[in-house]
């Protein structure tokens, strides 16, 4: 047995030992999005700690652009995981795979050190270019931009010549066809203007486009293969599925991207468009819940990885709710027009980015683990019963949904004292950040965030350690094989 | 699987997904020329960049409910009327050095960026600034020095002192006062802006 442990990742496609190491920097990246979120949130409460030092603004530009990149590098890792597989056939470039995760990684490093080190520079584009774009969640400089673009080019390289090699599926072409989006998408934020509502305009292409659309998709198509192996569910009920979901997705979210052009110079049509289509926009994510809720109901909940399910299920809610129903409580415009701007934005976005995609990146950790570690039983009577696993999953969780919900506290209280009462004005906007509501809801936060940090200490030391004293194979694979087939 | 009805059957759907996402994207590529055409500056609700040689009030316009930004008679910068170019640059040198010094990771401006201080959209006009021949100095001197120069508003949080030159402080003021300008449609509702003249 221990043979086989040590042996495992021979056991491993090429595609999905690159996914390992793609999965490796994305967890210590999530480790880093804590790290910075609770030093940014401290800071609320504490406003002298670390002040000159490592000031709000730059942990709360760790903070987010960690989150953005270990999404991304979740994501990336996913589909080398998957693709070898799904295509029935080796990566076609796997040395070029390598290098691009190698040009990836040591942009990000180099990117971080110059973050905190350097922080900020003198107002000319060569800032922009060699230290910090100042645009939120697309801060990296320019130089690190063509970095990305480069690396994703590789990536859809790799992705679109394995499919053509191997063979298409409808997983396959929508994710290819997204990746073409998600590629496209990110140029349109990769340029300076002087007039902010033009940079704005078109930042929400990147931001927007990205994030309501496109990344919607992509873990869609996790999801769909997520599900066949969890539950073995039929290849063609969910590809069905998938492109029901991409028709609601990108019917409602393309033009949903109005919603974020109600108050940025914009003309007013948009107040109409966007509020029609973002209010839309939830449908796609309720067929996720149904889908994934009837497939698992179907099946039993049996599965030979309930780690995995367990966490496409906490997707499937999660970005209903996080993303979805917290998106639409202020998206149209005649409350946004108090809400935009405030903790109520946070509170959404906490939600949402964890419940959408957190969540099913740490889904398919748990399916790359089950098979490095021979494809052992990840299912019912673990070793210690699974505990670790457990605790984790309540305690991120919890964690999260915790400091959602104080923020939407402090968020309320916000809205009311600063724009409803105060009339919006500065001293209007610090009556509310000192308001004893405001400010209980900050201290809530900061706990729920220390509860989300001990989840996530727990999940990497399940990740290290799940399965290793496990000798049972893995119980439905040959059914699970039947139907991918 | 002649027993599946055409609308559950995958290839209706993928049809379908692939109509509606073409349809939506036309759509938006159609409003995006538009949108692009109404938000250069200069045209209709974004200023030109000479509007910082011109008073900049805030009213309401009975008819659209809201307030909207009002261009006044002349009232230069720092004392001084610039060409477009000049202001062109002024404003861009002002919106880089906004960039440079990460102020959206503390601040929102039209609305976007972090929550941990005010919404500068509206900095310009906002009565923080005790009357409006003094504003233009007091925000330099405070942009040069914030740590000294904050005001507090009986709390701890503090803006660090980003060293800003003086060239840069103004040109942000430029920029700050540009942007006063756009129009919002409204955002943020009910503000209350420095008392302007005419008010009285």
């Amino acid at each position: 047995m221990s043979t086989a442990k040590l042996t495992g990742s021979a056991a491993l496609g090429g595609g999905q030992r690159l996914a390992i190491k793609y999965f490796v920097v994305a967890i210590v990246l999530f480790g880093a999005q804590i790290l910075f979120g609770l030093l940014a949130g401290f800071q609320y409460l504490q406003p002298d700690f670390l002040y000159g030092v490592v000031d709000f603004s730059v942990n709360r530009m760790v903070h987010i652009n960690a989150m953005v990149v270990w999404m991304l590098f979740g994501f990336i890792g996913s589909i080398y995981w998957l693709i070898e597989e799904e295509s029935g056939t080796e990566v076609v470039g796997l040395a070029l795979g390598n290098l691009g995760f190698w040009l990836f990684t040591i942009a990000v490093a180099i990117v971080v050190v110059v973050y905190l080190v350097i922080q900020t520079g003198p107002g000319t584009i060569e800032s922009i270019w060699f230290i910090n774009e100042g645009r939120e969640y697309i801060e990296a400089p320019r130089w690190a931009d063509v970095g990305i673009v480069v690396c994703v080019l590789i990536f859809f390289y790799n992705v679109a010549a394995t499919f053509m090699k191997g063979r298409w599926t409808g997983i396959g072409g929508v994710l290819v066809l997204d990746l073409v989006a998600v590629a496209g998408m990110y140029l349109a934020g990769m340029f300076y203007s002087p007039n902010l509502s033009m940079d704005q305009f078109w930042w929400w292409w990147v931001i927007h486009l990205w994030v309501e659309a496109t990344w919607e998709v992509l873990v869609g198509c996790i999801m769909a293969w997520g599900l066949i192996k969890t539950l073995g569910a039929r290849r063609q009920v969910v590809t069905t599925w998938l492109y029901i979901e991409v028709a609601l997705m990108l019917g409602s979210g393309i033009l949903g991207l109005g919603h974020h052009y109600f108050w940025i110079g914009t003309p007013e049509y948009w107040l109409t468009v966007g509020g029609f289509f973002s209010a839309l926009e939830p449908v796609p994510l309720v067929a996720m819940v149904v889908h994934a809720v009837y497939d698992s109901g179907v099946h039993r909940f049996k599965s030979p990885n309930h780690p995995a399910l367990a966490w496409l299920i906490a997707h499937a809610f999660g970005n209903f709710f996080g993303a979805g129903v917290w998106g639409f409580m202020h998206t149209l415009p005649q409350v946004n027009i108090y809400t935009h701007g405030t903790q109520w934005s946070a509170s959404h976005g906490h939600f949402a980015f964890f419940g959408a995609y957190a969540t099913m990146n740490i889904a398919v950790f748990y399916l790359a683990a089950q098979k490095w570690r021979g494809n052992v039983n990840f299912g019912g009577g673990l070793v210690d019963n699974g505990w670790k696993w457990k605790w984790s999953l309540g305690l991120l969780n919890g964690g999260v949904l915790g400091m959602v919900m104080a923020l939407l506290v402090s968020g309320y209280d916000q809205v009311f004292i600063e724009r409803a009462l105060e009339g919006a004005t500065w001293a209007g906007f610090f009556k509310a950040q000192y308001s004893v509501w405001y400010l209980q809801g900050m201290w809530w936060r900061q706990l729920f965030g220390y509860m989300t940090a001990a989840g996530f200490f727990l999940l990497v030391w399940d990740l290290m350690t799940i399965g290793v004293r496990e000798t049972r194979p893995a119980a439905f694979h040959t059914e699970v094989a039947e139907h991918a087939a | 699987m002649s027993n599946v009805p055409w609308w559950a059957s995958e290839d209706f759907w993928r049809k379908t997904a692939i109509w509606v996402t073409a349809g939506m994207a036309v759509v938006l590529i159609v409003l995006t020329f538009d949108t692009v055409k109404v938000i250069t500056a200069g045209h209709s609700r974004v200023p030109a960049y000479e509007v910082i040689n011109k008073r900049i009030y805030y009213r309401m316009n009975t008819k659209r409910q809201f307030q909207e930004p009002v261009i006044g008679e002349d009232a230069p910068l720092f004392g001084k009327m610039l060409s477009p170019e000049e202001a062109q640059a002024m404003v861009s040198h002002g919106k880089m050095t906004l960039q440079a010094r990460n102020c959206a990771s503390c601040h929102t401006i039209l609305g976007n960026g972090a929550y941990y201080a005010p919404d500068l959209t509206k900095a310009w006009l906002d009565p923080a600034w005790a009357g409006e021949g003094a504003r233009e100095m007091l925000m330099v001197k405070f942009l040069m020095d914030p740590t000294t120069n904050a005001r507090g508003y009986g709390g701890k949080r503090r803006m660090p002192n980003l060293h800003l030159t003086e060239e840069e402080a103004k040109a942000v003021v430029a920029f700050l006062k540009w942007t006063s300008a756009i129009d919002t449609s409204g955002f943020p509702r009910n503000f209350t802006p420095i008392l302007q003249e005419g008010d009285l």
